[in-house]
């Protein structure tokens, strides 16, 4: 079987497209992208299968019939894809709530043991002078909140 | 008996719905959720029994005959995996009960969270059962969708920023399985495991090795092996520590179970066992340095979580009996060390306010119980005689000398290497959390804690539990062990897997 020239440019651009989006840091954006790349792989399934008649028995002939399954998986698939686009949705909305932006943080954990190796004082520090001083504890690395 | 093969799945499903109606009720729903699961543990007990003696129970759903239909099969594998995932997902739900009573709901809802626990059942369990590589997809989408609402339960800032991450970087290894899905549809005409089995032998080499890739990429991500698994540590940890326990000790190998199911089923030449053997390697040494680095207890478990996923590819990337053998005992073992970890960690949380290490001290003569339910799981992760952390690594590490060859030898030194930094990453908890002195800002008793007993019962008993599967899963290690290597022999045979699907011959 050869697949359709125009099916495979669709593909190939829907995910293009998606993926170009996926790699931004705004949720909104990166859910355009999921919604393309999706739509991309849905397509990309129906390039796959065979194009002919409806494929109601007794009504058309078994030979010329179009393979039902592809669609019966591509229906599965934007059912799924709804549901998490109104997750996504939602996250972004509370994302929004929460911190006046919708933009993917880096996390705080990891900010902060860079913050701690630049010091040079690990979490071991502590051991070695137990002086039962306050340990400072650092929420998240100095001058780098809004990024 | 084939009548049970679905049960697994239909239960938990069926209690997912009478939990969402009964959501202004919190003790039925405790009850019906609680019910569905130990009955689900009990069908999943006899699903193995069966296996065992008379070999793969298979159910054509809605009665429609193979290929038409969707297939659910329970082979030795899948059938030990739902065993051990069930009572483990038990355990955590008596301590997620515990927890909740003990805490007020306001953290985490939880008439949201009985439905969403149970969906995450099914999920686990249709993709350990599925036939058929489009309802394995399903399955992950099941549980992956639970995953996601629960780990941003009660959507606070943390919460919502690491599920972010999750969420994005799941959708994307299941745009990567779908689109494989899509290829192997076109490539082959049928997506019935069985079948695909005879029909990967007649496609072009270059055609399956893209294909092969295309599916372990998608189950890499899920199963965290190396470069993909950045995404866990900074997730897990932030969930409710129920949440993350069941997480660390599920999701993951899942993706694993899909590994195996697939590299042994439609890939068998093992023509990439030399790329997994490197992956392996990376994935543990990478892993466990991470676990080094860390200074919270529950973010050094996620990466001590991600390095022995390397373990267990080792033995997938081995592909003899031995080694696959090896693996499968490695991961019944490692779903219930890894839950019992993070439970326990979740109670060092409560007990002394944090799971920083720097803000911990002196458990050990507090909390002498709580001591003793971190030491012996921490110990048996870690790989010490005669627990069954120590059995599985000396039954890979076997295996891999009779494959012997120069890579495996590295994978070997390196699954040696991990084990000694698992000790000592564990050893630094031990010394910083359960010993020194006490923390000052630590509550000294009940009276000190405004959340009423420090350490429930409902909470201890399970971890307890727990405890007790892990060392009982060490004292029956023989007869397990003799249970994995007959999986492991109809792995890589494959004929008793077709031939209970298609009786007469694949068509």
């Amino acid at each position: 079987m050869i697949p359709n020239l125009v099916y495979v440019v669709v593909v190939g651009v829907l995910i293009g497209a998606g993926v170009t989006l996926l790699l931004e840091r705004t949720l909104t954006r990166v859910l355009i992208g999921v919604v393309l790349v999706g739509n991309g792989v849905n397509v990309l399934i129906l390039t796959g299968s065979e194009f002919g008649t409806p494929p109601i028995v007794g009504e058309t002939p078994e030979d010329g019939m179009s393979d039902p399954l592809p669609q019966a998986m591509i229906l599965t698939a934007i059912v799924i894809t709804l549901g998490i686009t109104a997750f996504l949705l939602a996250l972004a909305y509370r994302s929004q709530q929460l911190l006046g932006h919708d933009e993917v943080q880096d996390d705080a954990e990891d900010r902060r043991i860079i913050d701690l190796a630049e010091r040079d004082e690990g979490p071991d520090a502590k051991e070695n002078g137990d002086d039962g001083l306050p340990h400072p504890v650092y929420h998240c690395a100095p001058g780098k909140e809004g990024r | 008996m084939t009548f049970l093969v679905p049960l697994p799945v239909v239960i938990p499903l069926l209690g997912a719905a009478l939990t969402l109606m009964m959501a202004r009720r919190p003790a039925i729903q405790r009850t019906v959720s609680l019910t569905a699961l130990v009955a689900t543990l009990a069908v999943s007990s006899m699903l193995l029994a069966l296996t065992v003696t008379e070999g793969p129970q298979v159910v054509a759903v809605g009665g429609w005959p193979p290929p038409l239909g969707i297939v659910l099969i329970a082979d030795k594998l899948a059938a030990l995996m739902l065993v051990v995932s069930t009572a483990v997902t038990l355990c955590v739900l008596v301590y997620s009960i515990g927890q909740g009573s003990a805490d007020g709901d306001e953290e985490t809802p939880m008439s949201v969270y009985h439905p969403t626990y149970l969906a995450l059942t099914a999920g686990v369990t249709n993709a350990f059962l599925s036939g058929d590589l489009f309802n394995l997809y399903v399955g992950f989408e099941i549980l992956l969708v639970a995953s996601y609402v629960l780990l941003t339960l009660g959507s606070t800032e943390n919460r919502i920023r690491a599920g972010t991450t999750y969420v994005v970087v799941s959708l994307l290894s299941s745009v990567i399985f779908l689109s494989a899905l899509g290829l192997v549809y076109g490539a082959t005409g049928t997506l019935n495991m069985a079948q695909l089995a005879g029909r990967f032998d007649e496609l072009p080499d270059n055609l399956r090795l893209l294909l092969q890739g295309m599916l372990l990429l998608a189950f890499g991500i899920k199963a965290a092996v190396f470069p993909l698994g950045a995404w866990l540590p900074d997730s897990y940890p932030t969930a409710p520590a129920p949440v993350t326990a069941v997480f660390a000790g599920l999701l993951t190998k899942v993706g694993v179970y899909a590994i195996i199911r697939t590299e042994t089923l439609l890939f068998p030449d093992g023509r990439i066992g030399d790329v997994l053997l490197v992956i392996s390697l990376l994935t543990m040494v990478i892993g466990i340095l991470g676990a080094v680095a860390q200074s919270d207890i529950k973010r050094l478990l996620s990466f001590t979580l991600i390095s022995h996923i390397g373990y267990m590819l080792f033995g997938v990337a081995l592909a003899t009996e031995a080694g696959l053998s090896a693996a499968i005992f490695y991961i019944a073992h490692h779903i219930t060390i890894q839950t019992t970890l993070f439970l326990a960690a979740g109670l060092v949380e409560r007990r002394g306010g944090s799971t920083a290490l720097e803000r911990l001290g002196g458990l050990g003569k507090i909390a002498p119980v709580l001591a003793v339910l971190f030491f012996i799981p921490a110990l048996n992760l870690a790989g010490i005689p005669p627990f069954s952390g120590y059995l599985g690594k000396l039954g890979l590490l076997q295996a891999g000398v009779d494959a012997s060859g120069p890579l495996v030898w590295a994978v070997v030194a390196g699954g040696v290497l991990t084990s000694l930094l698992t000790l000592y990453a564990i050893g630094r908890v031990w010394n910083l959390a359960f010993w020194r002195t006490p923390h000052p800002d630590m509550p000294r008793d009940d009276a000190d804690f405004d959340g009423g007993a420090m350490l429930p019962k409902l909470m201890v008993a399970p971890t307890i539990a727990l405890v007790a599967f892990s060392v009982a899963l060490t004292v029956v290690a023989g007869p397990l062990f003799a249970v994995t290597s007959e999986a492991a022999a109809d792995l890589i045979t494959r004929t008793p897997y077709i031939e209970a699907v298609f009786p007469d011959g694949a068509p």
